[in-house]
C-alpha cells in the first residue's frame, strides 16, 4: 500500500451544541480506495466538509501529505490537491463540456479573458486521460447524470489531484454506468490518486473498496482492509444491530389472494400470468423498459390493461382506473416517493392519513384526535424515526419517508400492496424494517408485490419471481430455485461478464 | 467555436426571430411600397437606439439569473435631474451631461445589486422596490412637470448627424449620432459575455449560482458589478433620450419594462437565466420596433394595436419558452 496521503486524528465538531463528529479518525493512502461509509446522519458529510475546508474542527489535528494544517480553507484543501465532488456535481448546465471541465483552472489562475481554443484542448486531454468521450461543445443541459458526472471528474482530476472525494456517487447512476464509472476509478487509482468514496451501498463497497471506515452517530465504530469485513459485521457496524439476512419462505397456503391471467397492455407488456397465494411475496424484476414498472402500473390502474384477467379472491375485477384499484384495496408504493408518494411540505401526519381521509371525516367535520392517534401508532409500529406527527415529511431521511409512504397505504387496510423500488434511497437499518414488515403483512395474508432491480432484496424476500425481458414474461421462479447469480444471468448474459472484470 | 449542426442553425432562436422579420417586412412592404427604403432603415434605428440599450443592460441581467424592472425608473431620475442641474447651475457641457447621468445611474444600480448580492432579496421585488423608490423620488423632485429647454451644448446633439440621403419624395433623411452609442455597446457586450472571464463568470452564476460559489466565484461582487455597470449604461440611455426628445419628462419612460424584457426573451435570452446573446436581443428589439412602429401602415387600426404587439409577445415568448422545454425533456446523451 502507498503511504499516507491524509490523516485525522480525533476530529471534533458541533453546531450549535448538536455534535456531529465526536472524535474521527481516518487514514487514506495513496493509490487506494477508501470507502466512508454509514447511515443518514452518521456524520459524513460534516467529515467530508472538514477535509476539503469548509468546515473548521472544533478539536483535532489534520495532517496532508505528512504536515498538519489548521484552520483549513477550502482554496488551502485545493491548491493541495483535494477535490470534492458533489452529490449534484456542481457543474454549470448552460456552458458546454469543454467550459465546464476548464473553467475552474482558469478561475484559479485568475485568468481575465477565455482562449476558446485551449479551453477545448484542456478539456480534450481531461477527457482522454479517463477515456471518457464525449463532444467538447455540447451544452452540459444535454448531457445524461452520469455524463455530467464524468464532466465534474475530468474536471477534478485536472489540477493535479491528489485526492478525490465523491459524494454517494452511484445514487442516480444504472448499472451499466456504475460499471464504468468503478473502471475510471480504477484508472485514477493506479496513477496514485487516493480516492475516498461516500455511500452505504453493500455491493458497491465490496466491488471497489480497498479500505473501509464506518461512521455511526459521528463516531468511528470500524476501520480496516475490505477483506476483514464480511457483509454480516459489515451491517452490525453501521447500524448497531444484527441484522440476519435471511431468506423469507412463508408456510405453504393455497388460499389464493390474486390471480392475474394474460394480461397485457399494448406496447408494454404480453400476457402476464401470476397466482398470489396468501404469504407470498412475489418479486417482479427485469431491465429498465422491459415492463416491469407497467403491470404495476396496470395493476394499479394508472395506465390500465387493455386485456386479460385479474381476479381478486377468485371474483373476476375490471381495473380501469385508480379509483377502482383504491376500491379493490389495492395500494401502490411509487417508483419516486417524492414526486409521487408523498407532499414534502405537509406533516408526517397529514401523509399518513390522507388516503384514507373518509373514515376521519364524522358528523360534518374532521376528526383531528383520531388522524393523530392513527399517525402515531404508524410511527411507532413501522419504527418511523420522527418526534411526533408534526415535522413536515421532507425533513426526513429517505427510508423513514418510505416507511410514511407505507404507512400511508397500511392505514387503508389494504388486500393488494405493489411495490415498486421500495428501498431505493433507503440505508441498510429501513430498508430491513421495510423487509420486516412486508413479511409480517404477508404472513397476516395482504398479497404482496415488490418491483425491484435490486436482485439480493428480491431473493431475499421474494418466495416467487417474474423475471421481465421486453415485455414478456422470460421466467417465472420458485423459491427453491432462485440465486442471485442465475437471476443475473437470467437478466443479460452481458451484465454478468462486466460484473466479473 | 462552436460547432452546431446546420439544423439547429437553421432552428435556432435568432434565425426563427429572423424568418418573423423578413416575413413582416414583405407583409409590410406589399402594402406600403415606401416600407422599403433607406429611410425605413433610419427611422427604425433611431426608434430602437434607446430600447436597445435597455434590452443589452436587461439581457446582462437576465443572463445572471436576475430581472431588473427598475431602469425605466432610474432612466428618468438621471435624465430628469441631470437636465434640471445642467439648467439651475448653468452647467452647459455635454461631457458633464453622460458622466453625471451615468453616475446617478451607477449608484441606484449600486443599491439594486447590494439588496440582491448582499441581502439575498428576489430580484423582482428588490427592483420593484428601487423603482418605486425612485420614481417616487423624481416626482417629488419634479412635481411631474417635464422640462423642455434643453442646455443648448447637449441640445444641438440631437440635430447632429452621421451622414445623409436623399430620399426618393426629394427630401434628406439623416441617420443620427446617437446611433454610436449602442453600436458600441453592442459590440463591447457582446466581446465581454464571450471573450471575457468576467462575461463567463456572468453566465456560469446565471447557471447554477451555488456551483460558481464553489468554483470560486466571488459571486457577491459579481452582481454588484453587473447592477452597477448596467446602472452606469441605463443613466446615459435616460440622458440621451431626453437630448434626442428634447424634453426632460420624469414620467415618459415609466412602464417601458415590460416591452424591453420581451424583446430580450424574444431573442433567445432565457428568463431563468444563464443563455442569452447579443445578436438575439438586437433582433427581439428591431422585430418589436417595427411591429410597433408600423402597424399603422397595414391598416391595423390604434385600437388594436396594443393587442397586436401584445401578441406577437406572447407568440415569441413562446417559442423560446418552448425550445427550452423541449430541451430539457429531450433524451440525454
Amino acid at each position: 500500500m502507498g503511504e499516507v496521503f491524509l490523516e485525522l486524528n480525533g476530529i471534533k465538531k458541533s453546531f450549535g451544541g448538536v455534535k456531529a463528529l465526536k472524535g474521527v479518525n481516518l487514514t487514506v493512502r495513496k493509490g487506494e480506495v477508501h470507502c466512508l461509509a454509514g447511515e443518514n446522519g452518521c456524520g459524513k458529510s460534516t467529515l467530508i466538509k472538514v477535509i476539503s475546508g469548509v468546515h473548521n474542527a472544533d478539536e483535532g489535528e489534520i495532517y496532508i501529505d505528512g504536515q498538519q494544517y489548521n484552520n483549513l480553507k477550502p482554496i488551502d484543501a485545493i491548491k493541495l490537491g483535494i477535490q470534492v465532488i458533489y452529490q449534484d456535481f456542481a457543474v454549470f448546465p448552460n456552458l458546454t463540456v469543454a467550459e465546464n471541465i476548464a473553467m475552474n483552472g482558469a478561475l484559479q489562475k485568475g485568468k481575465k479573458l477565455i482562449n476558446w481554443k485551449e479551453t477545448r484542448e484542456i478539456a480534450i486531454n481531461s477527457m482522454n486521460q479517463i477515456g471518457a468521450h464525449m463532444d467538447p461543445d455540447i451544452l452540459v443541459e444535454r448531457l445524461s447524470v452520469a455524463n455530467k458526472q464524468m464532466v465534474a471528474i475530468c474536471r477534478a482530476i485536472l489540477k493535479d489531484a491528489k485526492l478525490i472525494i465523491l459524494d454517494e456517487p452511484t445514487t442516480a447512476l444504472t448499472a451499466k454506468e456504475v460499471d464504468k464509472l468503478f473502471a475510471i476509478i480504477n484508472k485514477l487509482k493506479e496513477k496514485g490518486i487516493a480516492i475516498v468514496i461516500v455511500t452505504h451501498k453493500l455491493e458497491e463497497i465490496y466491488k471497489i473498496a480497498d479500505r473501509l471506515t464506518i461512521l455511526r452517530n459521528g463516531a468511528n465504530v470500524a476501520t480496516g482492509d475490505i477483506k476483514n469485513f464480511d457483509r454480516r459485521t459489515f451491517i452490525k457496524y453501521m447500524t448497531g444491530r444484527d441484522l440476519i439476512d435471511t431468506n423469507y419462505r412463508p408456510c405453504n397456503d393455497e388460499n389464493e389472494i390474486l390471480r392475474v391471467e394474460n394480461l397485457t397492455r399494448n406496447h408494454a407488456f404480453n400476457d402476464v400470468s401470476f397466482t398470489l397465494q396468501k404469504g407470498d411475496v412475489l418479486g417482479i424484476t427485469g431491465l429498465l423498459g422491459s415492463g416491469r414498472s407497467e403491470i404495476g402500473d396496470a395493476l394499479f390502474g394508472i395506465m390500465p390493461a387493455n386485456s386479460g384477467k385479474i381476479f381478486l379472491h377468485g371474483k373476476e375485477i375490471a381495473i380501469q382506473n385508480i379509483d377502482d384499484a383504491i376500491g379493490y384495496k389495492f395500494a401502490y408504493v411509487p417508483e419516486d416517493r417524492l414526486t409521487q408518494g408523498l407532499f414534502l411540505e405537509c406533516s408526517i401526519g397529514d401523509n399518513i392519513v390522507v388516503s384514507s381521509i373518509k373514515r376521519y371525516f364524522k358528523n360534518f367535520s374532521l376528526k383531528y384526535n383520531d388522524m393523530v392517534k392513527s399517525a402515531d401508532s404508524w410511527i411507532k409500529n413501522l419504527n418511523i424515526v420522527a418526534p411526533s406527527s408534526v415535522p413536515l415529511v421532507k425533513t426526513l431521511s429517505g427510508g423513514n419517508q418510505q416507511k410514511v409512504v407505507i404507512a400511508k397505504w397500511l392505514n387503508t387496510d389494504p388486500d393488494i400492496i405493489i411495490l415498486n423500488g421500495p428501498t431505493v434511497g433507503v440505508d441498510i437499518g429501513a430498508k430491513a424494517d421495510i423487509h420486516k414488515i412486508l413479511h409480517q403483512l404477508a404472513e397476516k395474508g395482504v398479497g404482496i408485490i415488490v418491483i425491484s432491480d435490486d436482485l439480493s432484496e428480491l431473493v431475499q424476500n421474494c418466495n416467487k419471481i417474474i423475471v421481465m425481458k421486453e415485455g414478456t414474461m422470460q421466467a417465472s421462479l420458485n423459491c427453491e430455485d432462485i440465486s442471485e447469480t442465475a437471476l443475473s444471468k437470467m437478466l443479460s448474459g452481458e451484465t454478468e461478464g462486466e460484473s466479473k472484470k | 467555436m462552436k460547432k452546431i449542426s446546420a439544423k439547429e442553425n437553421f432552428t435556432s432562436n435568432e434565425m426563427i426571430v429572423v424568418y418573423i422579420i423578413i416575413a413582416l417586412s414583405f407583409a409590410i412592404g406589399s402594402i406600403n411600397s415606401s416600407f422599403f427604403s433607406v429611410g425605413t432603415i433610419f427611422d427604425t434605428s433611431r426608434a430602437m437606439l434607446i430600447m436597445l440599450i435597455f434590452a443589452l443592460c436587461e439581457m446582462v441581467v437576465i443572463i445572471s439569473g436576475g430581472i431588473d424592472v427598475s431602469f425605466p425608473a432610474i432612466a428618468s431620475f438621471s435624465l430628469y435631474l441631470t437636465i434640471s442641474l445642467m439648467n439651475k447651475y448653468h452647467i452647459n457641457n455635454v461631457v458633464f451631461a453622460f458622466a453625471f447621468a451615468g453616475i446617478i445611474g451607477l449608484v441606484w444600480g449600486l443599491l439594486n445589486g447590494l439588496l440582491i448580492g448582499k441581502y439575498k432579496i428576489p430580484a423582482l421585488i428588490a427592483t420593484l422596490g428601487t423603482s418605486s423608490l425612485v420614481n417616487g423620488a423624481i416626482l417629488v423632485y419634479s412635481n411631474g412637470k417635464e422640462i423642455s429647454n434643453i442646455p443648448s451644448a447637449v441640445d444641438v446633439l440631437s440635430q447632429k448627424y452621421l451622414f445623409s440621403v436623399a430620399s426618393s419624395t426629394g427630401g434628406k433623411t439623416s441617420m443620427t449620432v446617437f446611433i454610436i452609442l449602442p453600436i458600441v455597446l453592442c459590440i463591447l457586450i457582446h466581446w465581454v459575455l464571450r471573450h471575457t472571464m468576467l462575461g463567463r463568470k456572468i453566465y456560469a452564476i446565471g447557471g447554477d449560482t451555488n456551483a460558481a460559489r464553489i468554483a470560486g466565484i466571488n459571486v457577491k461582487r459579481t452582481q454588484y458589478f453587473i447592477y452597477a455597470a448596467t446602472g452606469f449604461l441605463i443613466g446615459i440611455a435616460g440622458v440621451s433620450n431626453s437630448i434626442l426628445m428634447r424634453n426632460a419628462n420624469p414620467s415618459n419612460l415609466m412602464g417601458s419594462e415590460m416591452i424591453v424584457i420581451a424583446a430580450v426573451v424574444i431573442g433567445g435570452t432565457r428568463i431563468t437565466g444563464g443563455h442569452g446573446s447579443v445578436i438575439g436581443t438586437i433582433l427581439g428589439v428591431l422585430l418589436l420596433t417595427i411591429v410597433s412602429n408600423n402597424l399603422i401602415m397595414i391598416g391595423i387600426p390604434s385600437s388594436l394595436q396594443t393587442f397586436t404587439v401584445g401578441l406577437i409577445m406572447v407568440i415569441g415568448t413562446s417559442i423560446t419558452s418552448l425550445k427550452a422545454k423541449k430541451i430539457a425533456l429531450s433524451p440525454k446523451i
